[in-house]
């Protein structure tokens, strides 16, 4: 329960006490508000995971990808 | 939907832009954590208050490199998920495995000894607090070893075996994957030019200091450590540059020859030290390759092989191929290819129809062939050869530049001890200006290392036209300016904070 506390007023106090901080933490915010619920969502999906059920239907498509006439 | 150049070419050059964005921030982070873990040191050691004070300036920068920095490489596992599906696929648990211990292990340990770091000045003792400091450098060094582990790995695949019936690369031997000497040359090369980096950032500001006469003692102390620090990590760097070489000329010849815009292979090769690429010269013609160039003698063979007698190949001797060196040209280990993806091809034929005995045959033959299964995908000989042209260039400016960091941090020192840095302002000025320099060669040494071993994404195993997925090229194209803008927004804010932090001085702190 003390380091608990410990941990809890090491952070609590140091983000009281910042500076130039303040401004980091909002563009670390903002940055990641943007890759994640922007970017990522909107134009990154995983395509193995989406376009495919299973690992077994993963491999197949891969393998057809490596063996497909060009 | 076709893998068309459009796509290809889109998917390269957004993941180079992400790639090369992230690494303004990185090296800073590298050097400047062990920097300030020095700095530190000599404040518990003589407990002279100023160390302190020089100490957590240079934190607050860092702190500015590292936020904004930050979650930057996370993009690229996005575009892994979409742009590069089949290679994420592939490279399976080799790529996964260093990954993931990179972000249990040595992010975990960054991310919780930074609090410490940061916060806990008045909240631990001095010696705790100086051991969290070395272990957030430690720990910012053991995440980059595991991504170049597996950037290693892409370069001199080992320690795997492909599997025809899942299509990955499963890993035999994880010690292998680690000690990867592709890899641990990478490391060491690696890190040690962000030390580098490291020691030009805090040079070129406390020169800057020293040139406007403002916190002088401050700059003076800065300047020492920095100097000292990038002397011998200047000398680690060109040792292990000289490794990277090495490594290099064992397992991508076809790299090294592009490095040096050799196209006729020659014993006693030699080192281009300055010369200016002919841009009509074509692969196979006779055609001189440089306008003009001035050369070290033996140079590239003592480089590459250590002997400086040595053979070095060139674009055509691999190309072509070279009976007298033994060197197979593309178009002998095209057919081979070819016959690892029949082989392949056959395999998953055979499965179907439950015979055992055809598979094991075609699964022979695939084991026997499938080193070289990436040039079964090429169409011509001349796409195995990288743009000459842009590694040439990158690699010349990044030795150079190099060269240049450990003359500048031998008369920074020199006239430190001498107490005479003051009045060499013209000293001061090439400190200063030698920061952005510091940035190009960065970025020349991963444009070094990853279009110099084009055209292939696991070297000889799958080309880049292989490794992307199926998506249209208009949505790379749209991800691509979207990031451009991003990244150019985010180096802004850093720009902006940083010179605004540097302004203020460590008075301000």
């Amino acid at each position: 329960m003390q380091s608990l506390r410990w941990i809890y007023s090491l952070y609590y106090d140091g983000f009281v006490n910042m500076k130039v901080g303040k401004t980091l933490w909002l563009l670390i915010a903002l940055k990641l508000f943007i890759m994640f619920a922007i970017i990522k969502w909107l134009f990154f999906p995983n395509i193995m995971q989406e376009n495919f059920h299973t690992d077994q239907e993963r491999s197949n498509y891969i393998l057809q990808q490596l063996t497909k006439e060009k | 939907m076709e893998h068309t150049e459009l796509l290809i070419d889109y998917s390269r050059a957004q993941f180079a832009l992400t790639a090369l964005y992230h690494w303004i921030f990185v090296p800073l982070t590298l050097g400047l954590t062990f920097i300030i873990a020095i700095m530190e040191t000599i404040y518990v050691k003589t407990l002279d208050k100023k160390w302190k004070q020089i100490t957590k300036y240079w934190m607050g920068l860092l702190a500015i490199n590292f936020a904004i920095g930050l979650a930057t490489g996370i993009i690229m596992e996005f575009e892994f998920g979409t742009n590069w599906s089949n290679y994420s696929w592939i490279v399976g648990d080799i790529f996964g495995a260093p990954l993931a211990i990179e972000g249990l292990m040595a992010f975990f340990m960054e991310s919780t000894f930074f609090a410490v770091m940061f916060f806990g000045w008045d909240k631990v003792s001095k010696q705790a607090h100086l051991t969290s400091t070395w272990l957030v450098a430690i720990g910012s060094n053991l995440s980059a070893l595991w991504i170049l582990i597996a950037n290693g790995w892409m370069q001199h695949p080992v320690g795997m075996q492909f599997n025809p019936d899942s299509a990955r690369n499963e890993m035999e031997n994880f010690l292998e994957v680690i000690f990867n000497p592709n890899a641990v040359s990478k490391f060491l090369h690696t890190i040690s030019s962000g030390y580098v980096l490291a020691s030009l950032f805090v040079i070129s500001i406390s020169a800057w200091y020293l040139l406007k006469k403002r916190n002088v003692a401050f700059a003076k102390k800065s300047i020492v450590v920095a100097a000292s620090f990038g002397l011998i990590t200047s000398i680690l760097m060109l040792t292990t540059g000289d490794e990277s070489a090495h490594q290099v000329a064992l397992n991508q010849p076809m790299k090294l020859a592009a490095m040096e815009g050799l196209y006729k292979g020659e014993d006693r090769a030699g080192i281009v030290a300055f010369g200016l690429l002919e841009s009509e010269k074509e692969i196979g013609d006779e055609k001189e390759p440089f306008k003009f160039m001035f050369e070290i003698p033996g140079a590239l063979s003592f480089l590459g092989y250590h002997d400086i007698n040595a053979f070095v190949p060139g674009i055509d001797d691999l190309v072509y191929g070279n009976k007298e060196h033994n060197l197979l040209s593309v178009r002998e280990k095209m057919l081979i290819g070819k016959q690892a993806v029949q082989a392949l091809s056959d395999y998953k034929k055979y499965k179907k129809q439950n015979n055992t005995l055809a598979m094991n045959e075609a699964l022979k033959t695939f084991r026997a062939t499938s080193h070289f299964m990436g040039y079964g995908y090429l169409k011509k000989p001349e796409d195995a050869v990288p743009d000459v042209a842009l590694t040439f260039y990158s690699f010349h400016i990044m030795v150079a530049a190099g060269s240049w960091f450990l003359v500048l941090f031998i008369l920074v020192l020199y006239f430190s001890m001498k107490n005479e840095l003051t009045q060499k302002k013209w000293l001061l000025r090439l400190g200063l200006v030698t920061l952005p320099l510091g940035y190009i060669a960065q970025e020349c040494g991963w444009i070094v290392a990853e279009v110099g071993r084009q055209p292939w994404a696991i070297q000889d195993l799958l080309p880049v036209g292989m490794a992307t997925s199926n998506v249209a090229s208009t949505s790379v194209m749209i991800t691509f300016w979207l990031f451009a803008i991003l990244f150019t927004a985010l180096l802004i804010a850093e720009v902006k904070i940083m010179l605004k932090q540097i302004s203020i001085g460590p008075e301000g702190h």
